[in-house]
């Protein structure tokens, strides 16, 4: 193990550059220690986001030696090159400053794809029965633990060809809520996702499944979801 | 801008089509390895596809696969590497297609027909 990180982060907005720190090394070190540590001792300038530090949250995912990670979930170990690590901001997102991302356009494409709940039953009613051996009970389980925290997003080729694509996370949650039989909008959920900017354009590339921290696979749920608005074209419903 | 329904259409076009299109190819390799292996000459070649109604199937499918194929895929690709966008891409990948159709079944019929 070597004593000391060669750490390049990024500083600055869009127009910026890479500034080169030292940090010291220690045992079970993750990312977000190192960012930490540069701030709180080197530069206390310095921009970064994150909460929760055990992989709840997902506001501290960063590009880690040119991948999307979650950095309070990766040991150092793991990713540093010869004693080095380069830290920049996600990926297709615009930069506010250093390692701080706008994450408005990656939420709103969530709300896009129609991605709320609505079902028609209230308070009175009855709980809805879903089975969980479902098939649909199932699909949306493989799903629906993802957190939105943008690793798919940074790491989609197709994002950044196609901005106004809806991105892996969003298209994800629709196909969780596809699967979800209590919900009542799903003809207009399929209009949108169907359109130039949704699943029809992914190219199941893969790269947000490989690198989902959740072990998420949105490609198999837009797979899913083409399918879905195929047979929904074929039937003359969208 | 395209309309979700063509969107889901254009998809299922392409993908039908390059079902096809792997079923063709499978055939074409066997046609090549056949006519390579045993040494024909091209006039040997064309003695034997001469009105053969399998041969001008089969290549008239591929062509037509090709056909559908093809545009679909280069307006994606317009869109995304080149950014280019709007009704010239269509129109373009349209008269591309015919283009494909064009000479691909004239192809077909030389080596089947004339």
């Amino acid at each position: 193990m070597t004593k000391n990180l060669k750490v390049k982060i990024w500083r600055g907005g869009k127009e910026g550059g890479f500034a080169t720190f030292d940090v010291p090394r220690q045992e079970n070190q993750t990312v977000l220690d190192v960012v930490t540590y540069v701030q709180r001792n080197l530069d206390p300038l310095l921009a970064y986001r994150f909460a929760c530090r055990v992989g709840m949250c997902g506001s501290c995912a960063m590009t880690v030696n040119g991948v999307a990670r979650w950095t309070c979930r990766t040991n150092v170990s793991k990713v540093e090159k010869d004693g080095r690590l380069e830290i920049a901001p996600l990926s297709h997102l615009p930069i506010i400053k250093d390692l701080v991302t706008d994450m408005r356009e990656f939420f709103d494409k969530g709300a896009r794809a129609k991605g709320q709940f609505k079902g028609k039953q209230n308070r009175q009613d009855e709980f809805a029965r879903v089975d969980p051996k479902s098939k649909e009970r199932i699909a949306a389980n493989a799903g629906i633990e993802c957190i939105g925290c943008g690793v798919c997003y940074a790491s989609c080729d197709v994002v950044g060809w196609r901005p106004e694509y809806l991105g892996p996370a969003a298209l994800n949650r629709a196909w969780t809520l596809v699967n979800d039989v209590r919900d009542i909008q799903q003809t207009e959920r399929l209009k949108v996702v169907a359109g130039d900017a949704g699943c029809n354009s992914c190219h199941s590339l893969g790269s947000c499944s490989e690198r989902c921290p959740k072990q998420i696979e949105p490609t198999a749920g837009i797979a899913g979801l083409k399918m879905l608005v195929a047979m929904a074209a074929l039937r003359g419903e969208i | 801008m395209t309309s979700s329904r063509t969107q889901a259409k254009l998809w299922y076009w392409q993908r039908a089509s390059a079902m096809v299109m792997a079923v063709c190819v499978l055939g074409h390799l066997a046609v090549m390895i056949y006519a390579v292996r045993g040494g024909l000459s091209a006039a040997e070649i064309l003695g034997r596809t001469h009105g053969s109604r399998l041969f001008a199937s089969l290549y008239t499918l591929l062509v037509l696969a090709c056909a559908v194929h093809v545009p679909i895929g280069l307006v994606a690709i317009a869109e995304e590497w080149a950014g280019w966008r709007g009704s010239k891409v269509t129109i373009g990948a349209g008269l591309f297609s015919a283009l494909i159709a064009i000479m691909g079944l004239r192809t077909v019929y030389g080596v089947v027909a004339a």
